[in-house]
């Protein structure tokens, strides 16, 4: 149990996290276009025609798993952040600085997609709907961390300034999970849930689960490749650093 | 196999410019993403490697 523990912190430091991720990011990485790569297929030469909105529902395919993504990668900043705060680690604050260009990405590309598929469908690029609105909340969460921690010099400072936004803001998203139940949409309601069976056809379903573990490989090669130039930005004068095999002429 | 032809393909049975703006710009940002994140590193490495030789040349 002991050994557990101690084997659990050493991760928690700059200075043995930063092999690790840089051993780590190309295989994720490699998933992703993998994943990519079988997903596409599936969203343009397997799943079938829909009999009512034509191709057009193939936006789907990165609409719903960028949507996922732009809000779990918000509750893992949000998880960070309470690390941060509780124990204090450095890491902690890292970590959320480096998710979230990658979450507000996914943020954007939701709306953007979402845009796209509105227009025809709906016939309006946006529209003032609950669940609309809540999700453009989320990029704007995402972009006011971003300003915020970079506006401030001190990194442990800004750290904890970008932990009260991610906490506080966290609640926005069960607050997008559950706009189409509380109120009254334009956007359709869940088309997955845990409770009753999907409500589409199962290549459908596959196309777009397989591309929502694509952006889960991309978002954790990204975070991990992005930490490392955070972690070298911030312990630049550390000893370690300047014994990296990297750093020698 | 949905499609008959290229052209039927990229037409999208007259959704092209909805589903082609998606996908396109999805592929588009995604592939900054992964630009500037290797700019930042190799950025920060340079810096660091030129700080580290300075140091070092005079030092001795």
């Amino acid at each position: 149990m002991s050994q557990r523990l101690v084997n659990w912190f050493k991760f928690a430091s700059p200075a043995s996290f930063y092999p690790l991720a840089g051993k780590a990011w190309p295989w994720f990485a490699a998933l992703a276009a993998a994943l990519g790569a079988a997903g596409l297929w599936i969203s343009f030469f397997v799943a079938p025609t829909d009999f009512q909105q034509g191709e057009g529902y193939r936006i789907i395919f990165i609409h719903v798993p960028a949507s996922w993504m732009s809000m779990f990668i918000y509750c893992v900043m949000a998880f960070w952040a309470a690390i941060g705060i509780t124990f204090n680690t450095r890491l902690s604050g890292m970590m959320s600085s480096a998710l979230a260009p990658t979450g507000a990405l996914f943020a954007f590309i939701s709306l953007w997609t979402g845009a796209l598929w509105g227009k025809p469908m709906w016939g309006a690029w946006w529209v003032w709907d609950a669940r609309l609105t809540s999700e453009l909340i989320l990029f704007f969460l995402y972009l006011g961390y971003i300003a915020l921690t970079a506006a401030i010099d001190d990194p442990r400072r800004a750290d904890k300034a970008g932990a009260i936004v991610a906490l506080v803001g966290v609640v926005n998203v069960p607050i997008i999970y559950f706009s189409v139940k509380w109120w009254n949409t334009l956007h359709q309601g869940a088309s997955v849930s845990m409770t009753k069976a999907p409500s589409m056809a199962t290549t459908m379903l596959w196309g777009m689960l397989i591309m929502a573990l694509a952006f889960w490989m991309y978002s954790i090669a990204m975070a991990l490749y992005r930490v490392r130039a955070i972690i070298l930005e911030r312990e630049r004068h550390a000893t370690w650093v300047s014994e990296l095999p990297e750093m020698q002429r | 196999m949905n499609w008959g032809s290229a052209s039927e393909f990229f037409a999208m049975g007259g959704y092209g410019l909805y589903v082609w703006g998606s996908f396109g710009v999805t592929a588009a940002a995604l592939l900054i993403e992964t630009l500037l994140a290797r700019k930042r590193f190799a950025d920060t490495r340079g810096v660091l490697r030129r700080e580290l030789s300075a140091n070092r040349d005079t030092q001795g």
